[in-house]
């Protein structure tokens, strides 16, 4: 009997932000902050990207595209574990907003992938002398955008949302554990692309002048993001309130 | 006899009763070969050098023919909820019927394939790797495609959707076998490819049963 009273506070404190009325509370106190904080960061990354940074010693200012490249790298793949994270919340402990989440984050995580494509395409143009390489990276990353544009296709195919729902929820959830096989065959198919500059385990390669900007930017998305998700979530909530208000009065006339 | 035997045979029998549904993956498969050489051109060195590339292709391209009707008509007459109902778990009742439909769809495709080579000039000594890597290939195309078709049952738009969300799902097998093919062609030794394939059946099987018949319970709500 002395572990229910903790197994529940767990359970609770998991489902209190379930209920619409509590989450849109908490959203209401994060939306400020995040806004705020995505201006801010947003603001400063840029004037140091395209300003007060040093330009490449080989590539010269076509090295500042990489201050919207990486971080919209980062976040194509980050949004994606965001979502399979959600997904099988919402799988193990029936969260109601988990899979609401998954949809809202959706958009989102197709817009950075075709950002870094796009970008990257552009940078690609006068490094390697051509807008698009059969590449590893390359062609993970294009991968990854086809698995969101299917996902947010499946999800609107069904007369029922809800089902949509769960049905993006399991194909999320494949996607998944077929992601790292995908790179890791990708990779052994064809490698052009430069490995990984800032994670390494020798620390980043980069120089700090370049470093601080990116850094900034990153953070930036990552608030972008946050507050993005935040405001689509809400907009989710009343569409499904909505929806059973007018299903409640078809019924009754 | 064994339900789950018993759930394969009577798959089986239905697949192959209509002729059609067995001879169009077939015809689209030789069809989408013979594509090939009209659109890039006869040149021989050429063609055998694509040969892999574009048997593999054809064959992935074909295997989705079928599957938007593996769960439709059950679906639709009922069937399904009683399969969902009977004692037999639901991921071993998906995993009979995808074996069903690779018997249809995959096995012909096996049987076609080394004429397909010959006639794009297949190089001698990959005709054994092609056929291998078909053999452990086009397995997890049933399964990953099975696990499609549960998926979309009931979506708006089914055949074209499900096609969107399996094909960037087979880009790993796509790879291991064009490689294994092109490894053997090359006179290096196939296996590592086929071995790496292999292990990707042994995940797949071990796995997309479930994500089917999770894709399927939601389906019957």
């Amino acid at each position: 009997m002395t572990t229910a009273p903790t197994r529940q506070a767990r359970v609770s404190l998991l489902h209190r932000y379930a209920n619409p009325a509590a989450f849109g509370r908490l959203s209401a106190r994060i939306l400020p902050w995040s806004t705020a904080i995505a201006v801010l960061l947003l603001g400063a990354g840029l004037y140091f990207a395209l300003f007060d940074s040093p330009p490449d010693y080989q590539q010269g200012n076509t090295v500042r595209i990489m201050y919207l490249h990486v971080p919209a790298a980062i976040m194509s793949e980050l949004v994606y574990g965001a979502m399979a994270a959600a997904a099988a919340a919402g799988f193990i402990w029936k969260h109601a907003l988990a899979d609401l989440f998954v949809k809202a984050a959706a958009p989102l995580g197709a817009a950075f992938t075709l950002i870094c494509l796009v970008t990257g395409s552009l940078w690609g143009r006068p490094m390697w002398g051509a807008w698009w390489v059969w590449d590893a990276r390359l062609t993970s990353e294009l991968v990854l955008f086809f698995l969101y544009l299917g996902y947010i296709a499946l999800v609107d195919a069904f007369d029922d949302p809800e089902r949509g729902l769960k049905a993006g929820a399991i194909l999320v959830l494949v996607g998944v554990v077929d992601l790292p096989i995908i790179k890791f065959s990708v990779d052994w198919w064809n490698t052009l692309h430069q490995p990984s500059s800032l994670m390494s385990l020798s620390g980043p390669k980069i120089h700090g002048s370049m470093l601080l900007p990116l850094f900034l930017m990153i953070g930036g998305f990552v608030a972008f993001f946050l507050t993005v998700v935040l405001l689509r979530l809400e907009s989710e909530l009343l569409a499904r309130r909505i929806r059973a208000w007018r299903s409640a009065a078809g019924d009754a006339s | 006899m064994n339900p789950v035997l018993q759930i394969f045979w009577q798959n089986l029998r239905l697949q192959l009763k209509q002729s059609s549904d067995l001879v169009a993956p077939i015809a689209f498969f030789g069809i989408a070969t013979m594509l090939a050489p009209l659109g890039i051109g006869p040149e021989p060195n050429l063609l055998s050098r694509l040969a892999p590339g574009m048997i593999w292709i054809a064959a992935l391209l074909s295997t989705q023919l079928a599957l938007d009707r593996l769960f439709q008509r059950d679906y639709e007459d009922g069937s399904l909820d009683l399969l969902a109902l009977a004692p037999v778990p639901l991921e071993l009742a998906m995993l009979a019927k995808t074996a069903a439909h690779w018997v249809a769809t995959g096995v012909p495709v096996l049987i076609a394939a080394p004429l397909l080579g010959l006639m794009l000039g297949l190089d001698g000594g990959s005709y054994g790797a092609l056929e291998l890597s078909l053999l452990l290939g086009t397995p997890i195309l049933s399964l990953i495609g099975a696990f499609g078709a549960a998926v979309t049952l009931g979506a708006r738009r089914g055949g074209a959707l499900l096609a969107v969300l399996v094909l960037p799902l087979y880009v790993p097998v796509l790879i291991f076998a064009t490689s294994a093919v092109g490894a053997a062609g090359e006179g290096l030794s196939p296996w590592p490819h086929l071995l790496l394939l292999g292990s990707m059946l042994a995940a797949v099987v071990a796995l997309a049963p479930f994500a089917a018949a999770a894709a399927l319970r939601n389906a019957l709500e």
